[in-house]
This record gives C-alpha cells, sequence and structure tokens, in this order.
C-alpha cells in the first residue's frame, strides 16, 4: 500500500479530526467494533475541569460537593499539581466524548480511537451497561433532574434541598439494585397473572366467598416482619417507604438513586472497560500506520503516551498508587489475543476453551458477558501473572506481622486470581449493609444490618452516615454489625442511646 | 457517522453555582481566615484576594466504609524476592507499600487541609458581610438629579409600544354599548312589536304595519352598523412618570492623629483601620464622599494618597482637628442635606486643657449634626484624659457616639466590626 499519511504536523484542524475518525471509525468497523453513533467536542480546559466537577456528565443539578469538586480540581490543576484526562467521554447515545484543545493531533487521534470506538463500543455491548442504563435516555434525564431540583430550591429553600441531597449523597452507594433486574413477562405468566385478576374480581362480585372464615394464622399480626426480606437498595427503601417525606422529597430520593444506578456498572468495570478501549487505541492506529496514514513520527508520540497510560510502577516504587487498571486490563486484553493466536501448552491446559480460537471473536464475548470480577476470574493467566510478578498479601489485624501468601508460581497462580478478583467485588469492597427491619407497631425505628466480611469492622464515620439516614427516615435508626455466626459485634444507634438503654433494648 | 462540534466558545463557567453554594456552606471558615489576612497582611495588598484554609474533615462527606482491623488480602505487582511465608512488620503509614490503602486513607494520617483561593471581590464581600452605617437616613435634596420611572396609571396620548391592549379594547367594548344601547332597545320593541302583531295575519292593513316596521329595523341595523369597532380615543397608554429619589448622600470624615507620640506601630494600625473603613465605604456606598484630615499640633485636610503615606510629625492639639471638622461641615456639608460621619483615630496623648476643650467642640458643633462618631484609641497604656472625657460624652450621646479601643493588630478587624456592625431597627 502506498498511501499519503493524513497528517505531517501536530497541529489539529477540525478537517484533519473529521479525516482521523472517519479512516479510525473504517478499520474498527473491520474489526467488528459495534459502537453508538459518536458526537465528538472539543473544549477548553476551564470547560474540562467543569465537567469534571459535575461527574464527568454534561450537565448535572447544582450542590455544593460539585463546588467543592471543582475548587480542588482547579487549584492542583492551577499549582500543576495534577493535569487533566486528555478526554472523558459519556454512555450517551450518541456517545459524547469531549477532546481537549492543547492536546496534539495525535492525541486526538489517540483519543478518538480510545473514547469513540473503545470505550463506546463497550457502552454498547456490556451487558450490566446494557441491563443498568439507558444510553439515549440520560442526557434528557439529567436536564428533567436539573430543573426538578431547581425549582424545589425555588419553592422550599436552598438549604433544605441541600440538606437532604447531603443526606442521599451519603447513601449513594447504597441507591443501587445489584441482582434483581426487571425482567419481561413471559406468555404464560402473563396468562397466569390474568387469571389471577380474574379470580381476585369474581371473588369480590361474589358474596358468597365472602362468608367462608379465615384461617386463624393469617388474622394473627404478630408475625408481621416488615420489609418481609431484607433491602438492599437502602435509598429505595426510604424513597418507598419512609414515612414522613414530603413527596418532592421522594422525587429527590429517586433522582440520586437513578443516577447511582446509572455510574453503577462504570464502577464494576473500570478494569476491563479500560482495557478494552486501550487495547483497541493499540491495535487501531497500528492499523492505520500499517495502511500508511500516519507517520513513524506520529507512532512514536503515539507510544509514548501509549507506555505511559499502561505503565506499571512496583509496589516499592515511590510512585506506586495501587495496580494500574490500564496496565492490568490493557495486559489482560493483549494476554487473550496472544493465548488464541500463540497459545503455549500451559494455555491450552488452563484455557482449553478459548486457546486458538478467533481472537476478535473470544474478546468480543469477553467485553460482552463478564464485568471486573469475573473477568479476572476467568481470563487472567499464569504467563500475565508471572509478567506482572503478582503476590498476596495477607494483612490480620490480630496477626503481628503481615504475610506473603501467595506469589506467582504454580501453588500460587490460582489463589492470586482468586485475590486478585475478590479485590475487584464491589460486594468486598463496601460494607454489606442492608435493611433489616422496621418496627411498625411500635417507634417506627429503622434497624439496619452489616454483615461483616472477613472480620472487617466500620469505619468511625458511620455514627456520621447514621445521621444522614435519620434525617431521611425520622425516626431511630439503629445498625448492627453481624459475625458470619450471627453474633451481633457492634451495634450503632442515632440518636445515640445511653448503655443503659442499650441493654434493655436486646433483641 | 459522527458530529464533530466546537463547544469552546460556550460558557466555562458553568460551575459558579456550585462554587458559591461551597462558599455559602464555608462561611464561617472563611470568615476567619479573611480576619486573618486583614490582620496580618501589609496595606496595600490588604484587598487582595487570598487562600482560605479548610481541615478536611469539615468538609468531608462520610459514606460507610470499612475501618481498620479484619483480615485484608492485597495483590500487588513487582515481585522481587518474596516467597511464600515470609512475614514482616507493617509498615508505619505513608509509605507506597505494605499494607497502605492506596489513595485516601481515612484514618487521619498525613490528613491534610484543603486550601482554595477566593479572588477580590469575594474577599471584600466576606470582609464587610454584615456590615453598614449606622442610622443612614434619606434625607431630600433641593437639587436632586435622581428620577425613577414609575407607572402611574393610563393616558389618552401617548406612543403606540405604551399602548395598553386590554384597557383599550375594555373601552371600545363600553363605548359601542353605550352609543348603540339606545337603538338597540327600540329593535327589541319593534321585533316584540312584530311578533305580537304577526297572530292577526292574514290582514293588509297589518301587513302593512309589519313591513313599516321591519323597514325601520333594517334602519336602525344600519345606524348600529355605523358604530365603530375602535375608535382613537378607545385607545389608552401605560402612563409612566418620572419621580424624584430622596437619596442618602453621606459624607465620613476621617481624622488621624499623627503626632509624635504616635509611633510608627501604632500609626500602622490608626491607617490599617481607616484602610478598612475607606474600603467599606467604597464598596458599599456608591456615593459618599469621604475627607480626610490629618493633625498634630494643627489640622489640615488631606487627600487620600497623602493621608495614607505621608510622614509628618509633630506635638498634638486634638482639637485642631475637631474645628477644623465642624469648619468643613459648616461650610459643605449641610446636615439637612448629608448623613454625616466621623471616625477619630488617636493614641489618646493629648496636650493638657485641650482635651476639655475637645468635648466641648464635640458636644455643641459635631455631634449635634452627625450620624454617628466613632472614637478608635490605639494604646496599651492607660488611658489617658481624652479618653476620660469622651467617656463623659458617650454616655450624654449614646445613640451617636462609639468608642473602643485597639491594643494590638490582632483587634483592629473586630473592632472595626463591632463599629460597624448593623443595627437592628428600633434598637438605640
Amino acid at each position: 500500500m502506498n498511501k499519503q499519511p493524513i497528517s505531517t504536523g501536530s497541529e489539529w484542524t477540525f478537517e484533519l479530526i473529521a479525516k482521523y475518525d472517519q479512516e479510525i471509525g473504517r478499520i474498527a468497523a473491520e474489526f467488528g467494533l459495534d459502537t453508538y453513533p459518536n458526537q465528538i467536542e472539543v473544549i477548553t480546559s476551564e470547560q474540562m475541569m467543569d465537567a469534571y466537577a459535575s461527574i464527568g456528565m454534561p450537565l448535572n443539578y447544582n450542590h455544593w460537593s460539585f463546588g467543592k469538586q471543582f475548587v480542588e480540581t482547579h487549584q492542583n490543576y492551577k499549582r500543576g499539581r495534577m493535569g487533566l484526562a486528555y478526554e472523558i467521554v459519556i454512555n450517551s447515545n450518541p456517545c459524547i466524548s469531549y477532546l481537549m484543545e492543547e492536546n496534539t493531533i495525535t492525541m486526538q487521534a489517540l483519543v478518538i480511537a480510545h473514547a469513540c470506538y473503545g470505550h463506546n463500543s463497550f457502552f454498547k455491548g456490556n451487558y450490566l451497561f446494557k441491563t443498568w442504563t439507558d444510553a439515549s435516555a440520560i442526557i434528557d434525564y439529567l436536564l428533567f433532574a436539573k430543573s426538578y431540583i431547581s425549582q424545589c430550591e425555588e419553592r422550599h429553600g436552598v438549604s433544605a434541598v441541600e440538606e437532604l441531597l447531603d443526606s442521599c449523597h451519603a447513601l449513594m452507594n447504597y441507591g443501587v439494585n445489584r441482582y434483581v433486574r426487571p425482567q419481561p413477562l413471559t406468555t404464560d405468566e402473563e396468562k397466569e397473572r390474568q387469571q389471577a385478576r380474574e379470580e381476585y374480581i369474581q371473588r369480590h362480585i361474589n358474596d358468597l366467598w365472602n362468608t367462608i372464615p379465615k384461617k386463624e394464622e393469617e388474622a394473627n399480626p404478630e408475625a408481621v416482619l416488615f420489609p418481609k426480606d431484607p433491602e438492599e437498595n437502602i435509598l429505595y427503601f426510604i424513597e418507598k417507604n419512609a414515612p414522613l417525606l414530603e413527596p418532592w422529597q421522594r422525587e429527590i430520593v429517586r433522582i440520586v438513586r437513578k443516577v447511582a444506578q446509572y455510574f453503577y456498572p462504570q464502577k464494576q468495570t473500570q478494569v476491563m472497560n479500560e482495557g478494552w478501549a486501550c487495547f483497541w487505541h493499540y491495535t487501531l492506529l497500528h492499523q492505520l500506520h500499517d495502511e500508511g496514514l500516519v507517520t513513524d513520527g506520529f507512532m512514536m508520540e503515539f507510544l509514548h503516551s501509549h507506555t505511559s497510560v499502561v505503565y506499571q510502577p512496583p509496589f516499592d516504587s515511590p510512585y506506586f498508587n495501587g495496580l494500574n487498571p490500564y496496565t492490568l486490563g490493557y495486559n489482560m486484553m493483549q494476554d487473550i489475543k496472544r493465548i488464541c493466536e500463540n497459545p503455549t501448552p500451559e494455555d491450552r491446559e488452563w484455557f482449553p476453551d478459548i486457546a486458538g480460537t478467533d481472537w476478535k471473536k473470544t474478546l468480543d464475548y469477553a467485553m460482552r458477558n463478564y464485568k471486573d470480577e469475573s473477568f479476572i476470574l476467568q481470563f487472567l493467566s499464569p504467563h500475565l501473572i508471572r509478567e506482572l510478578r503478582l503476590f498476596t498479601i495477607m494483612d490480620d489485624a490480630e496477626k503481628p506481622n503481615l504475610a506473603v501468601t501467595a506469589i506467582h508460581n504454580e501453588s500460587g497462580y490460582r489463589q492470586v486470581r482468586e485475590d486478585l478478583a475478590a479485590q475487584y467485588n464491589l460486594g468486598n469492597r463496601e460494607p454489606n449493609i442492608q435493611v433489616y427491619s422496621v418496627d411498625v407497631r411500635g417507634d417506627r425505628s429503622l434497624t439496619l444490618r452489616h454483615f461483616m466480611h472477613n472480620k472487617q469492622p466500620l469505619s468511625d464515620v458511620s455514627g456520621e452516615v447514621l445521621r444522614h439516614i435519620h434525617r431521611l427516615w425520622g425516626f431511630d435508626i439503629h445498625l448492627e454489625s453481624i459475625h458470619t455466626d450471627g453474633t451481633v459485634s457492634v451495634r450503632y444507634h442515632c440518636p445515640e442511646q445511653s448503655p443503659l438503654e442499650e441493654s434493655g433494648t436486646l433483641i | 457517522m459522527s458530529y464533530i462540534i466546537d463547544r469552546r466558545l460556550n460558557s466555562k463557567n458553568k460551575s459558579t453555582v456550585n462554587r458559591q453554594r461551597f462558599l455559602r456552606r464555608y462561611k464561617k471558615h472563611i470568615k476567619d481566615a479573611v480576619e486573618d489576612a486583614v490582620n496580618t497582611r501589609s496595606i496595600k495588598e490588604i484587598d487582595q484576594g487570598g487562600n482560605v484554609t479548610i481541615p478536611r474533615r469539615d468538609i468531608s462527606e462520610p459514606v460507610f466504609h470499612h475501618g481498620e482491623g479484619g483480615i485484608k488480602n492485597k495483590v500487588f505487582p513487582g515481585n522481587k524476592e518474596f516467597v511464600v511465608g515470609d512475614e514482616f512488620q507493617r509498615p508505619q503509614g505513608g509509605s507506597g507499600g505494605g499494607s497502605g490503602q492506596g489513595k485516601a486513607s481515612n484514618q487521619g494520617e498525613g490528613e491534610d487541609e484543603f486550601t482554595f483561593q477566593i479572588n477580590q471581590e469575594e474577599f471584600l464581600d466576606f470582609m464587610f458581610d454584615g456590615l453598614e452605617l449606622p442610622y443612614l437616613v434619606k434625607k431630600q435634596l433641593n437639587n436632586t438629579t435622581q428620577y425613577e420611572t414609575r407607572r402611574a396609571g393610563f393616558t389618552n396620548a401617548g406612543s403606540p409600544d405604551k399602548i395598553h391592549i386590554v384597557r383599550s379594547l375594555k373601552a371600545a367594548h363600553a363605548r359601542r354599548i353605550a352609543l348603540s344601547g339606545k337603538d338597540r332597545r327600540k329593535i327589541r320593541a319593534l321585533k316584540k312589536e312584530i311578533s305580537e302583531l304577526e297572530p292577526l295575519l292574514p290582514n293588509d292593513e297589518i301587513k302593512k304595519t309589519i313591513h313599516a316596521l321591519h323597514k325601520e329595523i333594517e334602519s336602525l341595523n344600519k345606524k348600529l352598523k355605523s358604530v365603530p369597532f375602535l375608535d382613537d380615543f378607545d385607545i389608552k397608554y401605560n402612563n409612566l412618570i418620572k419621580v424624584p429619589v430622596p437619596s442618602s448622600k453621606a459624607v465620613m470624615f476621617c481624622i488621624m492623629d499623627v503626632s509624635g507620640s504616635m509611633t510608627q506601630s501604632i500609626k500602622d494600625m490608626a491607617k490599617r483601620f481607616f484602610i478598612l473603613l475607606y474600603l467599606f465605604l467604597k464598596r458599599n456606598y456608591k456615593q459618599i464622599e469621604v475627607v480626610f484630615v490629618r493633625h498634630h499640633t494643627h489640622a489640615k485636610e488631606v487627600d487620600e494618597e497623602e493621608f495614607f503615606y505621608s510622614r509628618e510629625t509633630g506635638g498634638t492639639i486634638v482639637s485642631s482637628a475637631l474645628d477644623l471638622t465642624s469648619e468643613i461641615i459648616e461650610k459643605r456639608y449641610s446636615p439637612s442635606d448629608w448623613n454625616i460621619y466621623v471616625a477619630q483615630a488617636s493614641d489618646g496623648d493629648n496636650w493638657d486643657g485641650d482635651s476639655s476643650k475637645c468635648s466641648q467642640v464635640l458636644s455643641n458643633s459635631i455631634l449635634n449634626t452627625v450620624q454617628y462618631f466613632a472614637y478608635v484609641e490605639i494604646t496599651t497604656g492607660p488611658h489617658q484624659n481624652l479618653w476620660h472625657e469622651y467617656e463623659k460624652l458617650s454616655s450624654a450621646w449614646a445613640e451617636c457616639f462609639a468608642m473602643q479601643q485597639i491594643r494590638e493588630p490582632a483587634d483592629i478587624f473586630p473592632v472595626f466590626r463591632s463599629l460597624f456592625e448593623k443595627k437592628v431597627e428600633g434598637a438605640t
């Protein structure tokens, strides 16, 4: 092939961006990436900071915490303590990506490949995003939320709304549905329901039915436990059941809940999402180079930023700041491709299903059907564990020393892999707290239960969070930390109780 | 298909509202920081913006998370020599390795403070929040130049842009009713007559009468039609008139002692006080005049530059400044037109026998003309006779005379605030 490179300088123009986008889009389609249409927006660094402050969204309701975020970003940026991201991409339809005007044309091309085709296809294909987010509705919903909340501020005062939002934000992580998913009814179920309805109506028409005596247990009110099953979505429970909230307050709780739910998949797919995007910008831009559309200088600049993005400092380096999700994700994606193309005997033993298959199909399947935790558990290979030299350290508070429990050797691969996967399990990272019961017939107090994981207690700000729950619920709040054997470890109360009172309220 | 949009020209201050919310929430912290800055800065940069520092725990947003304790398994990269079973001590916070929580540990170690900047505008806002000139009275001026446009009903003449449509159509409607009422009544009567006659048909005589009646109705209808739907004099215009507004003109006299007894540090404090006062007036009162009076053994009216930055010195006769002030008031600022304020700063040192003269001048020719007189004594030593003389005055003129003492630079801002705090209506 003997084509002219698209550009030779480093300045970007809109025409060049359009041309790069067209070429990258063509190659992406050839590789089988399925994307939403792209909306590429060029913005300034100030606008980027604005976007940072409103959790990356093009618009959001007003709250002081976003102001705090903005002030902090602004301050750090001005002092040169941090650089801004090259791009922000939003899971919407069309998929909105922000490009910074300071970037060179190489960076713009990199960002287009990374965000507009990498992230974009991940948003469209991954099962978590498909299940929990509605890309075409999010912007409209935020618009609604913003205007609704500003109306509430006009009507009920800024302070009242601010307090409510503070409380909701404190519970944002507990405002998501994790497992239940609204499934469409099958025709059988539909029929069943219809029959039940008919029967119900029939019963009310036919007085004869009413003469049948009721069973004893049904009439017994003592056995009532409310809610019937523990509820993990605390904000949902409050929205539906808090006794004292006004309708507008419930709506605001709902808004915060919806926003939390929208971001929930992103929290669980950070490694995969970034890894996928890095893998594709690497692959797409190399293809561009192979076709002679970009210069060698372009590739040098690109590789320079690519390597710094996926660099993993070792644990004892002063730059170490945890495992870099970009590194892990990118290397896993490349590793899967390697296993498909050039499997070693070890790979054949560990991954008999994918060794030697078509890498595009395998990667696509992985991207669609996994989240970080399951992705690592399924695809982290011994080869990569060796390459990254991963090892596990156990920190048991009851023991005086830290201990190395697994390293990159034959006996350690599985252990390291499980530990790493567990590290990305949201259920382990966040304390498992659920609504356990409400004293419906008594003082209406709400009892939450914290099911302890690995004996880890709650942090000392929990009391403050309880005060927020108390504000929403309006009556006493109790929180119990439960050991795995069912015994209660700690009790928190809001308002706080004297020890004497506490001993009297043992359940 | 991709859309490429240039958003760079869109407004970039989307976060302004959020930022203001943030400032509003941490008003108290910011006020403290501002006060601090005012007390420590040099005079020239006193009104610049500044850094505000808030302890991080005060601005944190609490969420449930795991605390210290329990069992934590963590995977790290870059193993060099560890093998299974190795044990080593917990590193003591801070270092990147070991069990450090990576980022933002919640356990207080190395918890830094949250520092950010506010600009000059905001700085001054916070500096003078809740302050005002006391007892400011609106005085009507003879040669008033300020007018306010107000609505004052409707007129029959005006320019087309001021037409009041509803009023105009109402008037037209009323006119049509008034002009046509008589004819309508007549038509109704005629119609009734016809309907009474009709049962008597057929009868030639009656037929003729009915015909005549119809003719009459027709001519009346024609008359009705000629009443115009909208006439010139129906049209009403909004009437706007100009009303003279009473203006609140005010003048502030700044009287500063620059005598030899005033050491450099005391002068500095006095200047700080007046700088605050001057900034406050400039910012909050558009139409205020400031008169600077400086005195040692005799007083002189000076301009701003000289007042704050010149270094002249001599003995002390306080009454000279007060005499000059009352002279200027008499000449230029008639109390019926002006709100008059006086702020005086001194170290309390005065020529013997002059202090009683001061209180005389004050009570005879100044206090009865001013809205408010504030005296600030800057001294660390015992009070001298000027303070005692003034104390007597302060009981007699409680509502317009205030005095405070400044001992060290840190007192300046609090004293300034207490002198110019918003006073609740009615409280004297």
